[in-house]
C-alpha cells in the first residue's frame, strides 16, 4: 500500500518538493533556534507562550474533529462516510503529529524531552496531554491503515480494529478536554479560567476541523481522479453549521457572563481581545476572527449556499482561518494581557519564529499528502 | 502461633524505629518574609534589595525588556495589594518576589517536577530537570518567574563564582536564598535592607521576630482569594 505514495504525476512530486523545501527551511531555523535560544522568538517574559503553543491548541481540534467522520459511521451507521472515513483519520493523525511538532519547538531545553517519562508529574495536565495526544497517533495511524487493508482485502473490520475505533471515540473528547485544561484549571488567568473552555474547545473544533477536511476533499477532488460523495460532503457541512452555532452561542454565553458580571479582571481581558491595548493592534485579530466567522456562519446557514461547492470552498476557509486565529493567537495573548501586575506588554512572532511554524505545517502537509495518496486507490488522470 | 508473634514483632520494631525519629527530627521550620511596608523607600530611588540579590545570584542584565530576568522586583503598591486611598501610599512601592506558595500551582503543573515544594516551605528549582516548556510562568498568579530566553553568560556583569549560573531554555526565580539558609545565614535582600524593611524567619518557631510580627501586626498576602497561600507578607 505505501507504494502508492511514491507512484503520482509530475504535479504529485512538485507539491511534495515544494512542502519538503519549505521544511528544510523552517529545520535551518529551528537550528538557528536551539543555538542562540528561544530569543529569537517573540516570546518574552509577560507573553511567555506564543506561536508554537497558539498552533498547537488550535490543531489538537483538528485532530480531534475525526470524531465527527468516525462516530457517524460506525455508530449511527451513515454509511455515506465510508468512503472518506481514512482520510479523516489520517488527517487526525497529521495534525497530531504537528501538534507534537510545535510542543517540541517550543521547549528551551528539549535535548532532556524524556524528562517528562522519566519523572512523570501525575498532577501535571501537560504530562498526560503528552500522554493521549501520543495514543491518540497510534489510534488514528492504525485504524486508517488497517481499515484500508481490510478493504483491499473486502473483509470485514478484525476485532480488534473494531474495538480500537470505539475507544478512538471517547479518546478523541478526551484529548481536547485535556487540552483545555491545560489553560483552564490556571487560577491566575482569568481569561482562561472558565469550565466553558472545554465545551468551547470541542464546539471550535468541530467546525474548524472537518471545515479542513471539506477543503482537501474538495481540492482532491479538483487535483486527483478522486470523487467524494456529495452526500458525504453535504452531511459533513452540516456538522459544521451545528458546530459554528454552538460556538457563537457558547462566545455569547463568555461575553454575557464578562460584561455582565463586571469583574475588572475578566473585563480588562475581553476588552484587550476585542479592543487590544496601548501600544497594541490585537484588535485586528479578533475583528479579522469575527468577521471570518459571520462570513461562514452565513454561507453555512443558508442551504443554497452550503451546498454549491465554491461558496462551501469559502465557507470551509473563513470558519477554518476564523478559529485558527480566535483559538490560536486569540486565546494566547489575551490570557497574558494585562499581566498579573497589569501591565500591558505586547507580541509579535519574528522571522524565524514564523518560519519554523511554516516549516512544520509543511511537514504536516507532506506527511498528509502521502497517507492520502496511500489512500486514495486510483492512480490520479 | 509463629505468624502472629513474627507480626507483634514487626510491628513493635517499626514503632520503636519510627518515634524517636519524629523527636530528633525537631519542629518543621517553615520559612516566610514580612515586608514592613512603611519602612520600605522604595519609592524613594531604592533598590538595594534587588541589586544585592541580583548580584549574588548571577542574575543577567538583558538587553532586551521582553527577555528580563528578575527574581525580586520593586511593584506599585496598587498593582501588588490593591487601590489605596491613603495620601502617602499613592507613589508608594514595595519588593514583590516568588512567594513560595504553601499550595503553589506553579509545582502542580510542572511536567517533570523541576520545582517542588521543600517541607521548609522553599519552592526549589531543579536547573538541570527543567525542560523549559515554561508552564509553570503561566501558572503563577503572580508573575513571578523568569525564563532565559538567551544564554546569560555574556549579560552577568560580575559572576559570583559562589553561586551556579543557568544555561539559556530554563526558568528561574527567587530561592529565598535557600543556599544562605542552608548555612544558617539570612537571605541576602534581608540584609541588604538598611531600612529594616524586610523580616525573615520561621513561623514555627514560638520565639522567632516574624513570629511575634504577625501575631501583632495586619499582614496582608497578594490575591489571597486564589487560595495558594503565600509566604510574604506584607505588614502594616
Amino acid at each position: 500500500m505505501l507504494e502508492r505514495a511514491f507512484r503520482g504525476s509530475r504535479r504529485y512530486w512538485t507539491f511534495l518538493l515544494f512542502l519538503l523545501i519549505l521544511s528544510l527551511i523552517g529545520l535551518l531555523f529551528y537550528l538557528r533556534q536551539l543555538d542562540r535560544g528561544l530569543g529569537i522568538t517573540g516570546m518574552g517574559r509577560d507573553i511567555s507562550w506564543g506561536l508554537y503553543i497558539a498552533n498547537f491548541t488550535f490543531l489538537v481540534g483538528v485532530a480531534a474533529s475525526a470524531v465527527m467522520v468516525v462516530l457517524p459511521y460506525y455508530i449511527h451507521r451513515v454509511e455515506v462516510f465510508g468512503g472518506i472515513k481514512v482520510f479523516a483519520e489520517f488527517l487526525a493523525a497529521s495534525s497530531i503529529l504537528m501538534c507534537l511538532l510545535f510542543v517540541l519547538v517550543d521547549l528551551g531545553q528539549p535535548k532532556r524531552l524524556f524528562n517528562m517519562l522519566l519523572y512523570p508529574s501525575f498532577s501535571s495536565v501537560l504530562f498526560w496531554d503528552v500522554v493521549v495526544l501520543s495514543g491518540y497517533f497510534v489510534i488514528n495511524m492504525l485504524s486508517g491503515w488497517f481499515t484500508l487493508d481490510y478493504e483491499e482485502k473486502e473483509e470485514g473490520p478484525p476485532s480488534w480494529l473494531k474495538a480500537l475505533l470505539y475507544i478512538s471515540i471517547p479518546w478523541a473528547i478526551s484529548i481536547h478536554t485535556v487540552t483545555a485544561f491545560i489553560y483552564l484549571g490556571l487560577s491566575g488567568r482569568p481569561f482562561w479560567h472558565t469550565s466553558l473552555l472545554a465545551p468551547r474547545f470541542l464546539a471550535s473544533a468541530f467546525s474548524s476541523g472537518p471545515s479542513l477536511l471539506i477543503v482537501l476533499l474538495l481540492s482532491m477532488k479538483r487535483f486527483s481522479g478522486f470523487s467524494p460523495k456529495t452526500e458525504a460532503i453535504e452531511k459533513l457541512s452540516l456538522i459544521v453549521a451545528y458546530a459554528i452555532v454552538v460556538n457563537a452561542f457558547f462566545l455569547f454565553v463568555e461575553i454575557f457572563t464578562v460584561l455582565y458580571g463586571d469583574v475588572p479582571e475578566d473585563l480588562m481581558h475581553l476588552r484587550y481581545f476585542y479592543l487590544g491595548g496601548p501600544g497594541s493592534r490585537f484588535f485586528c485579530v479578533s475583528w479579522i476572527s469575527s468577521l471570518l466567522a459571520i462570513l461562514s456562519l452565513i454561507i453555512f446557514l443558508i442551504p443554497s449556499l452550503r451546498r454549491r461547492t465554491n461558496t462551501l470552498f469559502i465557507g470551509a476557509l473563513s470558519a477554518f482561518f476564523s478559529i485558527w486565529l480566535e483559538k490560536g493567537i486569540g486565546l494566547l495573548v489575551p490570557g497574558f494581557v494585562p499581566t498579573p501586575v497589569g501591565r500591558y506588554a505586547t507580541y509579535f512572532p519574528t522571522l524565524p519564529e514564523i518560519m519554523i511554524t511554516v516549516g512544520i505545517y509543511a511537514l504536516g502537509a507532506l506527511f498528509t499528502s502521502l497517507l492520502f495518496k496511500v489512500a486514495l486507490r486510483n492512480e490520479p488522470a | 502461633m509463629r505468624r502472629r508473634e513474627f507480626l507483634r514483632l514487626a510491628v513493635s520494631s517499626i514503632l520503636v524505629l519510627v518515634s524517636p525519629v519524629r523527636v530528633l527530627a525537631g519542629r518543621q521550620k517553615a520559612w516566610a518574609m514580612a515586608i514592613d511596608v512603611e519602612k520600605c523607600i522604595a519609592n524613594k530611588g531604592c533598590n538595594d534589595c534587588v541589586e544585592a540579590c541580583h548580584e549574588t545570584h548571577n542574575v543577567p542584565s538583558m538587553p532586551e525588556k521582553r527577555h528580563e530576568i528578575k527574581w525580586i522586583w520593586l511593584q506599585g503598591i496598587e498593582e501588588v495589594l490593591g487601590a489605596q486611598k491613603r495620601e502617602d501610599f499613592k507613589e508608594k512601592e514595595v519588593p514583590v518576589m516568588c512567594n513560595h506558595c504553601d499550595n503553589p500551582p506553579c509545582v502542580k503543573v510542572c511536567p517533570t517536577k523541576a520545582t517542588w515544594r521543600r517541607e521548609d516551605g522553599v519552592v526549589m528549582m531543579d536547573y538541570h530537570r527543567c525542560i523549559g516548556c515554561r508552564y509553570c510562568m503561566a501558572a503563577c498568579p503572580y508573575g513571578a518567574r523568569s525564563f532565559n530566553f538567551l544564554d546569560p553568560e555574556p549579560y552577568i556583569k560580575n559572576l559570583n563564582m559562589g553561586f551556579p549560573r543557568r544555561t539559556k531554555g530554563v526558568v528561574e526565580k527567587c530561592n529565598f536564598c535557600e543556599e544562605r539558609l542552608a548555612k544558617d545565614l539570612l537571605p541576602i535582600c534581608v540584609l541588604a535592607c538598611k531600612e529594616k524593611a524586610l523580616l525573615f524567619g520561621d513561623v514555627n518557631d514560638p520565639e522567632s521576630e516574624i513570629g511575634r510580627l504577625l501575631r501583632k501586626k495586619m499582614a496582608l498576602s497578594r490575591k489571597g482569594h486564589l487560595g495558594t497561600r503565600p509566604r510574604v507578607f506584607y505588614v502594616f
